[in-house]
């Protein structure tokens, strides 16, 4: 018996030497240590067998069952492991190749550039007020400090409509003395964006139509140094944390002091291009502190109250960041350029 | 403005870099846009200060081989002189006259290896100079042009100075970069500094801001021609359009040509020269910023002569008669509005006042006789006349900014007295000087506490004082405040903010601190609507469309595509009186028209079309004075539902339940109860078209666009292939949206799930039938999705199955068979009973 036992072991070590795919090793395991297995049929046995060699049977018997199924489980391990190199061997992918298209929509680069000024102005509580396109001669000129035939409207060549004294907004800020006159007396701290006309020639550098946005704060104590101050960390905040800032005297009719703000050039680093035309700087925007018949206007007394004002240009903002050089590219909305964005 | 630093150095000194020069006064104001370099370093031809120097010619004579060419003598401060052979042929005239070096003769010299421009051809080509034979006579140097210095493009002679009095000290041998090196600077006369419309003005700005003294101009005049007195009459109408006429006298003027100097500057300031009167007249204009105007004297006598045979010219200013022209003295003949103020004389107008000349009156070049004029005008009456007139010239851009009344005698001054010295004239003693209401001049009160708050900077008064005396204003210091006495060339400062601004000018933009606000926040509002407008746009992108910003101006007649059969939109638009061009002259009413003229042009290009916008509409409104302005949310689609890739997949053509399915996504995530109904409207395709209505209310349309329209709008499309589109109110939508809305709990028990195919007539709506479930389905019913939509012979003519799949489940227990089997028999007869419905087994 005991041989026949060995015979087993050593043939059945042999044979699963010889296995190679999980399939065969099965139907080894199947015939070998399974329920009707050579190892069971000769379990079987050890009750028919002399009392005086059974336990030493038994004992080699369980050695041997014990050593196959260690032997199986280091063959399947391996088996798998052959197997599973095979299948990935064989599946490799060309990872070049494009993955699949999505039908991907998106924002209009205007309101990206629009959201990026709410969110750095929300920021320092300024909160966005909108006003009508279409606005009175008053409150687009005459309450800003701009008298009829005043030189400073021939900067504004304004879209008259067929009703009296009512034109297309050349510039938001319209909205400031609406602002104010809704306001008052409270403190005011507001952005006003939106879309304003211009009776201008249509050319890759000027349109019909173009965003602005504008922005206006009103208390007991807003000075120059806080404008600079403000516009100093809108500056840092969209272009870059590295931004210098330069403020000239300038002129507006609903201002004074006027000044215009301008950068470091984001894309030279200053060192002179053609964006900036080699003076390192580039015009962002125009601001100043809120003239004082403006103020009257709006419902502040001027001895009392100060503020000041800020308007730029989202489109120039945009082509200057993505280099875009015609600003018929925005209401053209051709899906080849918004797509870009 | 062009503006030479030569120029400017006439009035202060600058000693330092252009650069820096060019930083000071744009930071103040005065931007400078471009800067040209003749000559010094930053041109593009830089004159060799050893190469290229000022030569004195001492001598012209023939060239012995060659007609056409002399031989000049020049020094240049070597020991020896240089013989020079030119063709030049402003030098002939001096050949044969001997020795003429005491004529103050002067040319720019090249010495052999200079660079210059080649002047013979086109352009500015650079060439080295070398020394060669000309007709046998060896030749190293070059008497310059223009052209070969890069001056101007003029190369008929050389450059010949003559000095004069009023010339620098010459001397032969002085680097050309000293004598003719320029930097020109362009800047950029914003409407408050009109005051420095002039070299005057940009010099007393410089002097101001660098903190150095300003030299005026020499401002005396030599009278002693016979009096003016009796002789010429100044009278207006109108004080206020004209508040002062000067007027003075230079006879015997001689009108040759100006000497270099003037013209050299004239032509670095975009000046042409003509002659010396004309030219002494712009040089005044430029040099301080009054224009002035030459009669000739002459011309005004003789009619005099039929108007008053013993008495004076007069000269009166006035508005224009009813139909009244005038020709300018370039020959224009312009009708001259009502506000149009006139220099006439008792027969008829003379000129354009402030302006620009008439044709008759102007000096000629026989004219001898000159009358000046130097006057003030109104500048909001110059430029309502400038502009409608369309005459934008120099004089108009300068007294339609604002010239101060002060200024006019001093231009006078100057410009007789240049004609006296530069054209031979003797000036007539006297000035007739009308100038009924000089103004009393300003002074303005500045506290220090409001300087203080609206700047920023803690100065002292004192200190606020010395920043404006830089500038001429004369001021006195008081306790707390100071009163500024504004100078008399200035007619921008009105009020203390003013003041404010000038000291901050003067103290340097760039020196005031940075600071943050530190005034009280006003009550936080948000701005709800807009919120709500930026959620809905990023839902639409997330779900694949892009957002377009179109054209708010557009033609009725575009808008009216949308509306086949019918004239196009009957409520009133807001017109534009002086559109751009037709198609953009009056407010949309249509946002998805605007987004459908986009769509059309992507279709050319694009194989999917996914686009909205969210923007105004203006419907005019003839109550009140505004229209009304609605926010409209348009969306189209049309063309390829998927994007191709190379794997293949078709995914086909967007349809109406494309549409339909963006739809109740954006209501989903706004939480927005929207329902839809059958709808008729022009603008879609009978039997496409739904309505969208929230609590019974209409907010919309959508459906597949009209054929008729798409064709109309020149969309480019294939065969049958549907375009969507629709346009919803979002006034009436965005109030409705709930901040809050309940949360469904998950239950913790499993789901039964069950099928439902439905048999009804065709003409019992989807809606219907869902709504038929979910009403007999009770609380247990969660979910009710429609999966299968079938028409065929199998289930009868006219008939309709719609199959859903049910899900029932309970919050609080496992559901067992029964349960569920006694729902689904309640949904069947609630189907049978109310809608004749058959379930299909």
């Amino acid at each position: 018996m005991l041989d026949e036992l060995e015979t087993l072991y050593t043939e059945s070590l042999a044979k699963l030497d010889q296995v190679d795919n999980t399939a065969v090793l099965e139907t080894w395991y199947h015939d070998t240590l399974g329920r009707k297995g050579a190892v069971y049929l000769l379990t079987r046995q050890v009750g028919q067998m002399d009392p005086a060699i059974r336990p030493a049977f038994g004992k080699r018997l369980n050695e041997v069952k014990s050593d196959l199924q260690a032997a199986y489980d280091g063959r399947l391990a391996t088996l798998k492991a052959a197997e599973l190199e095979a299948t990935i061997a064989g599946s490799a992918l060309d990872v070049t190749l494009p993955g699949r298209p999505l039908p991907t929509g998106g924002l209009h680069i205007i309101t990206q550039t629009l959201r990026d000024t709410y969110r750095i102005f929300g920021d320092m509580g300024f909160q966005v007020y909108r006003s009508p396109d279409v606005d009175t001669d008053a409150n687009n000129f005459e309450l800003l400090n701009f008298p009829p035939h005043h030189p400073a409207r021939e900067m504004q060549d304004s879209f008259y409509t067929t009703k009296p004294d009512v034109i297309l907004r050349t510039h938001t800020s319209a909205g400031q003395i609406r602002a104010m006159q809704e306001y008052y007396p409270e403190p005011v701290r507001v952005i006003l964006p939106g879309m304003c006309y211009r009776n201008e020639q249509i050319t890759t550098r000027s349109s019909i139509q173009f965003t602005q946005v504008e922005g206006l704060a009103v208390g007991h104590n807003i000075s120059m140094a806080d404008l600079k101050g403000t516009l100093t960390e809108f500056a840092r905040r969209m272009f870059g944390a590295n931004r210098q800032t330069r403020f000239r005297a300038s002129y507006f009719p609903f201002t004074e002091p006027s000044a215009e703000m301008d950068i470091t050039c984001f894309l030279c680093e200053s060192k002179g291009c053609q964006v900036c035309k080699y003076t390192g700087w580039l015009e962002i925007l125009g601001s100043g502190m809120v003239h004082p018949n403006v103020l009257r206007n709006g419902g502040y007394d001027p001895d009392v109250y100060t503020g000041f004002a800020f308007g730029m240009g989202p489109e120039r903002i945009a082509m200057l960041k993505y280099g875009i050089d015609d600003i018929r590219q925005f209401w053209g909305n051709d899906l080849r350029f918004l797509q870009q964005f | 403005m062009l503006v030479p630093l030569s120029w400017l150095k006439d009035f202060v000194t600058i000693d330092r870099p252009v650069a820096e020069v060019d930083r000071i006064l744009t930071n103040a104001g005065l931007e400078v846009k471009t800067i040209e370099y003749i000559g010094i370093p930053g041109a593009d031809l830089v004159w060799d200060r050893g190469l290229i120097v000022l030569g004195h010619i001492l001598k012209v004579e023939q060239h012995p081989n060659a007609d056409k060419l002399v031989l000049a003598t020049v020094d240049y401060g070597a020991d020896a002189p240089e013989v020079v052979v030119t063709g030049a042929p402003n030098l002939f005239e001096f050949v044969g006259q001997g020795d003429i070096s005491s004529r103050g003769l002067y040319s720019p010299l090249a010495l052999e290896g200079a660079e210059l421009y080649d002047g013979h051809k086109d352009g500015r080509q650079k060439m080295k100079l070398k020394g060669r034979p000309l007709r046998g006579i060896h030749n190293r140097c070059m008497v310059c042009s223009e052209k070969e210095l890069g001056i101007s493009d003029e190369h008929e002679g050389i450059i010949l100075i003559t000095k004069d009095e009023w010339s620098p000290d010459y001397v032969a041998g002085t680097p050309l970069q000293d004598v003719l090196g320029d930097a020109v600077l362009e800047i950029d006369i914003i409407p408050n500094i009109a005051r420095c419309a002039s070299m005057l003005g940009v010099a007393r700005e410089y002097a101001a801001l660098t903190n150095q003294p300003l030299r005026l101009p020499d401002y005396h005049v030599v009278m002693d021609g016979p009096p003016v007195e009796g002789k010429v009459l100044i009278t207006t109408d109108e004080p206020e359009l004209n508040p002062r006429f000067v007027g003075m006298v230079i006879n015997n003027v001689r009108q040759i040509d100006s000497p270099y100097w003037m013209q050299y500057r004239l032509r670095l300031a975009g000046q042409r020269p003509i002659n010396v009167v004309v030219d002494i007249s712009n040089y005044v204009m430029l040099e301080m910023g009054q224009p002035n105007h030459t009669f000739d004297y002459d011309f005004l006598r003789q009619r005099a002569d039929q108007y008053a045979p013993d008495g004076p010219i007069h000269i009166h200013t006035r508005l224009p008669q009813p139909g009244e022209t005038l020709t300018t003295l370039d020959e224009k003949v312009h009708k001259l509005p009502p506000h149009a103020i006139l220099v006439t004389d008792p027969l008829s107008n003379l000129s354009l006042g402030g302006i620009m000349g008439g044709l008759d009156s102007e000096i000629k070049p026989e004219t001898q006789n000159v009358l000046l004029e130097a006057a003030a005008w109104n500048f909001i009456n110059i430029r309502r006349t400038s502009t409608t007139l369309g005459i934008h010239s120099d004089a108009a851009f300068r007294f339609s900014r604002g010239v101060h009344p002060s200024q006019a005698l001093l231009g006078a001054q100057r410009a007789a007295e240049l004609m006296r010295r530069l054209a031979g004239g003797t000036v007539a003693q006297g000035i007739v000087d009308y100038y009924p209401n000089p103004p009393q001049p300003t002074a303005v009160t500045l506290k220090y506490e409001y300087a203080r708050r609206l700047s920023g900077l803690d100065l002292s008064g004192e200190a606020m004082a010395g920043l404006l005396r830089r500038l001429e204003f004369e001021v006195k210091v008081h306790g707390d405040h100071l009163i500024a006495t504004v100078p008399d060339h200035r007619l921008d400062i009105e009020g203390p903010h003013d003041l404010v601004e000038e000291i901050c000018r003067v103290y340097g933009y760039d020196n005031i601190p940075n600071t943050i606000l530190s005034d009280p926040l006003p009550p936080q509002r948000g701005n709800p609507k807009l919120e709500q407008e930026e959620r809905i746009k990023d839902v639409l992108a997330q779900a694949g469309l892009q957002e377009l910003i179109t054209f708010r101006l557009t033609s009725p007649l575009y808008e009216a595509k949308l509306l086949p059969g019918s004239e196009g939109d009957a409520r009133p638009y807001v017109s534009l009186t002086n559109p751009n061009s037709a198609e953009r002259a009056v407010m949309r009413h249509s946002l998805l028209a605007s987004v459908l003229e986009i769509a059309a042009h992507n279709s050319r290009y694009q194989d999917r079309i996914a686009i909205f916008e969210i923007g105004p509409i203006f419907i005019e409104d003839e109550e009140e004075i505004l229209p009304t302005e609605q926010t409209r949310l348009s969306l189209a689609l049309t063309g390829q539902r998927g994007v191709p890739g190379w794997q293949g997949g078709n995914a086909g053509q967007y349809d109406f339940f494309d549409l339909k399915g963006i739809l109740e996504t954006l209501f989903g995530e706004v939480h927005l109860p929207i329902s839809y109904e059958a709808a008729q409207h022009p603008t879609y395709r009978p039997g496409r078209t739904a309505r969208l209505l929230l609590n019974g209310q209409q907010i919309g349309v959508m459906g597949e666009l009209h054929p008729l329209v798409a064709e109309r709008l020149d969309l480019r499309l294939e065969r049958d292939q549907p375009v969507l589109a629709a346009d919803i109110d979002l006034d009436a939508l965005i109030p409705h949206i709930p901040p809050y809305y309940p949360y469904t709990p998950i239950s913790p028990y499993p789901p039964i799930e069950e099928d439902l195919a439905v048999v009804v007539d065709g003409g019992v709506t989807a809606v219907t039938v869902e709504q038929t479930i979910r009403q007999a389905g009770g609380n247990l019913l969660k979910d009710v999705r429609l999966f299968d939509v079938y028409e065929g012979e199998q289930i009868g003519k006219g008939k309709r199955s719609l199959a859903y799949h049910l899900t029932f489940q309970a919050t609080d227990k496992t559901l067992n068979d029964k349960a569920v089997a006694k729902q689904r028999q309640r949904i069947i007869a609630a189907l049978a009973q109310r809608l004749n419905a058959k379930i299909r087994e």
